[in-house]
């Protein structure tokens, strides 16, 4: 059975300490519920520099610069243990100042509703350029930016909000309506970040890969964003927009959201697109959540922790058809949180871990590398949200402890033989097991892996919606044909098969006649 | 505690009368765990909450604690709580809901 393949991965951290303080949820509600607070005072005294975060261990690792494995051996604070010979560039994608970031938000914008300051603008254009993943042609469009005359002036009269660098005012975006709340600035800019940040990974991807945007077919979107009107808030469509501004001109693509389990689901649903030969090549891409900066931020500060919730993240991710090379995702064992499987942390692990391995004959023993939600502990432990992936390796320990594959008292050794250390930033979407296959691709090729299961985990309640939690598992494995083998159940048997049935019925025929 | 709950555990202790509640908790660690049992007994720590300054004593057990365990169906407790059991630090969260029953609880 031919399988579709993870062809590239990308991963891309965007630096953004001033969005941090103006948009972030956390500091936006403390701005308006307690203006003259002491948190709100501290802040800025406590924002990483861009060389800070881009030595920052964990963020090392997430653009593929350092494995988990290593990050794993290095004690912890990391904070204060800056990686020697850190670069903003690593072999999955890059770490982008802030500086870069802005002019990215303006190159995403369709609607002339970002305005940089000129000259600003104009240093930007050339950077963006300089870093190879520009063009001069990409900006060839751009009229003449503002002075920060005109900026001051829709701050005040249009409802804009304010876009600022190190402290300084570069620019502003404006709303795109004058009465509906969904196009109001707040939300345009957390669509264009979101938008901006996957349109940089996805040229990343392409580059990565080597692949031209003409090759693809299908982009999916699984960001945790709804872009629309008043009429219908959530209209879509994020993946089109990425695709227009990265080439894709033979794709067509939409949305998928289901909370933090988006990017599992729409990987699923590329796979599924590539093995059913509806697409040759698709597109799985996220953008950052503006939202997320600073969510624990107050936290961070009591326990003496620098404001390490600073970065956006993106990724995108190329699912193709067997090329006989690259790892195979098992869309034959995929394990789901069913409507019915019940909310308790063991009925979800059982229906997410146990059920799909126990389907294919497998032991949980059999799966060298575990992938669920990878929040770095840094992050979520000072807010009283303890280790996140350590949780859930110990939790699928138990079970093989309960499965009698184990002894109670290997439960952690298995933990750590099968985990990995969270490397992601909370931004919700982008911890979601997905950061993970970059290194499950390399692992798989090099032999250093054989089996690797991806868990998408969602918490949907906090759409009010429904009480239900959410998830979906996959196997990847390594590709076992060699190139250019093949397959028993591919096109060549199944052709070789219909010619000797036809021979078969005409000589029957002939027999007969 | 969530301020939600609270007003529901308010309204269900009006309801019912505090002394014909019981309150199971299953959160994931000791510290949580303890301020949730608080809440529903000495009121609201954080003062934030329908709950604040309201000592409505209830029973509140922890569904690690053998009280709880020991009423449940054991196949049952098996499967819904088994994994947990083992995964979480079971002593630190009995001992913490104990304390805070013993020195709040009414009943």
């Amino acid at each position: 059975m031919a399988f579709a393949v993870i062809k590239g991965v990308a991963y891309c951290l965007f630096h953004a300490p001033d969005l941090l303080v103006t948009m972030g949820t956390t500091q936006r509600l403390e701005r308006l519920k307690n203006p003259a607070s002491e948190y709100l005072q501290q802040l800025k005294a406590n924002l990483r520099s861009y060389p800070e975060a881009v030595s920052y261990a964990p963020n090392q690792v997430f653009i593929g610069n350092l494995w988990p494995e290593e990050l794993a051996e290095m004690d912890r604070p990391w904070y204060n243990k800056p990686v020697a010979d850190a670069s903003p560039r690593g072999r999955f994608g890059d770490i982008v100042s802030e500086e870069l970031l802005l002019g990215l938000i303006k190159f995403a914008d369709s609607f002339e509703l970002v305005c940089l300051e000129k000259d600003f603008q104009e240093e930007i254009k050339q950077k963006l350029t300089a870093t190879g993943i520009f063009t001069s042609a990409d900006f060839q469009d751009w009229k003449e930016g503002h002075t920060l005359a005109e900026i001051g002036h829709y701050l005040e009269t249009a409802a804009a909000e304010p876009l600022y660098y190190q402290e300084q005012l570069k620019g502003c975006i404006r709303r795109a309506h004058d009465v509906d709340e969904v196009l109001n600035a707040q939300v345009m800019l957390e669509n264009l970040v979101a938008k901006a940040t996957g349109i940089w990974a996805l040229r990343r991807l392409l580059q990565n890969t080597k692949t031209a945007g003409t090759e693809i077919d299908y982009v999916i979107e699984a960001s945790e964003e709804a872009c629309g009107d008043m009429n219908q808030r959530g209209g879509g469509n994020f993946a089109k927009a990425i695709g227009e501004l990265a080439g894709l001109v033979n794709a067509t693509g939409a949305d998928i959201r289901s909370f933090c389990s988006a990017p599992a689901h729409a990987l699923l649903v590329a796979a599924a697109l590539v093995k059913a030969g509806i697409y040759r090549q698709v597109v799985v891409v996220g953008g950052g959540s503006v939202a997320k900066l600073g969510m624990n931020g107050r936290d961070h500060l009591k326990k003496g922790l620098p404001l390490l919730e600073d970065v956006l993240g993106a990724f995108a991710l190329l699912v193709s058809a067997d090329d006989g090379r690259n790892p195979v995702i098992r869309t034959d064992i995929v394990g789901r949180h069913r409507i019915g499987s019940g909310a308790t942390p063991q009925a979800v692990m059982e229906a997410l871990v146990v059920e799909p391995l126990q389907r294919a004959g497998l032991k949980l023993v059999d799966v060298d590398r575990y992938a669920p939600e990878l929040q770095n502990p840094e992050l979520t432990e000072p807010a009283g949200a303890g280790n996140v992936p350590w949780a859930n390796y110990k939790m699928i320990a138990a079970l093989a402890v309960l499965r009698k594959e184990i002894e109670r008292t290997e439960l952690e050794g298995f933990a750590r033989r099968h985990g990995l250390p969270g490397y992601a930033p909370t931004q919700g979407h982008i911890p979601s097991g997905v950061p993970f296959l970059g290194f499950a691709r390399e692992g798989l090729l090099e032999g250093k892996y054989q089996r690797v299961m991806i868990i998408g985990k969602g918490s949907l309640f906090l759409a009010r919606l429904t009480k239900l939690f959410d998830g979906i598992s996959f196997l990847i494995e390594p590709n076992k044909a060699e190139p250019g083998q093949e397959r028993p159940d591919g096109g060549g048997f199944r052709t070789a098969m219909a010619a000797a049935l036809r021979r078969v019925a005409r000589e029957l025929q002939g027999e007969e006649g | 505690m969530d301020l939600e709950n609270q007003a529901r555990v308010k309204d269900a202790a009006e309801k019912y009368k505090p002394e014909k509640l019981l309150v199971i908790l299953g959160g994931a660690e000791a510290e949580a765990s303890g301020l949730t049992a608080e809440t529903v007994t000495n009121g609201d720590p954080a003062y934030a909450g329908p709950l604040t300054g309201v000592q409505l004593g209830l029973k509140v057990y922890h569904i690690f604690e053998p009280e709880v365990k020991a009423a449940i169906d054991e196949q049952v407790y098996e499967q819904q709580i088994g994994m947990m059991e083992m995964v979480l630090d079971k002593e630190a969260i009995i001992a913490e809901v104990k304390g805070i029953r013993e020195k709040y609880s009414k009943f």
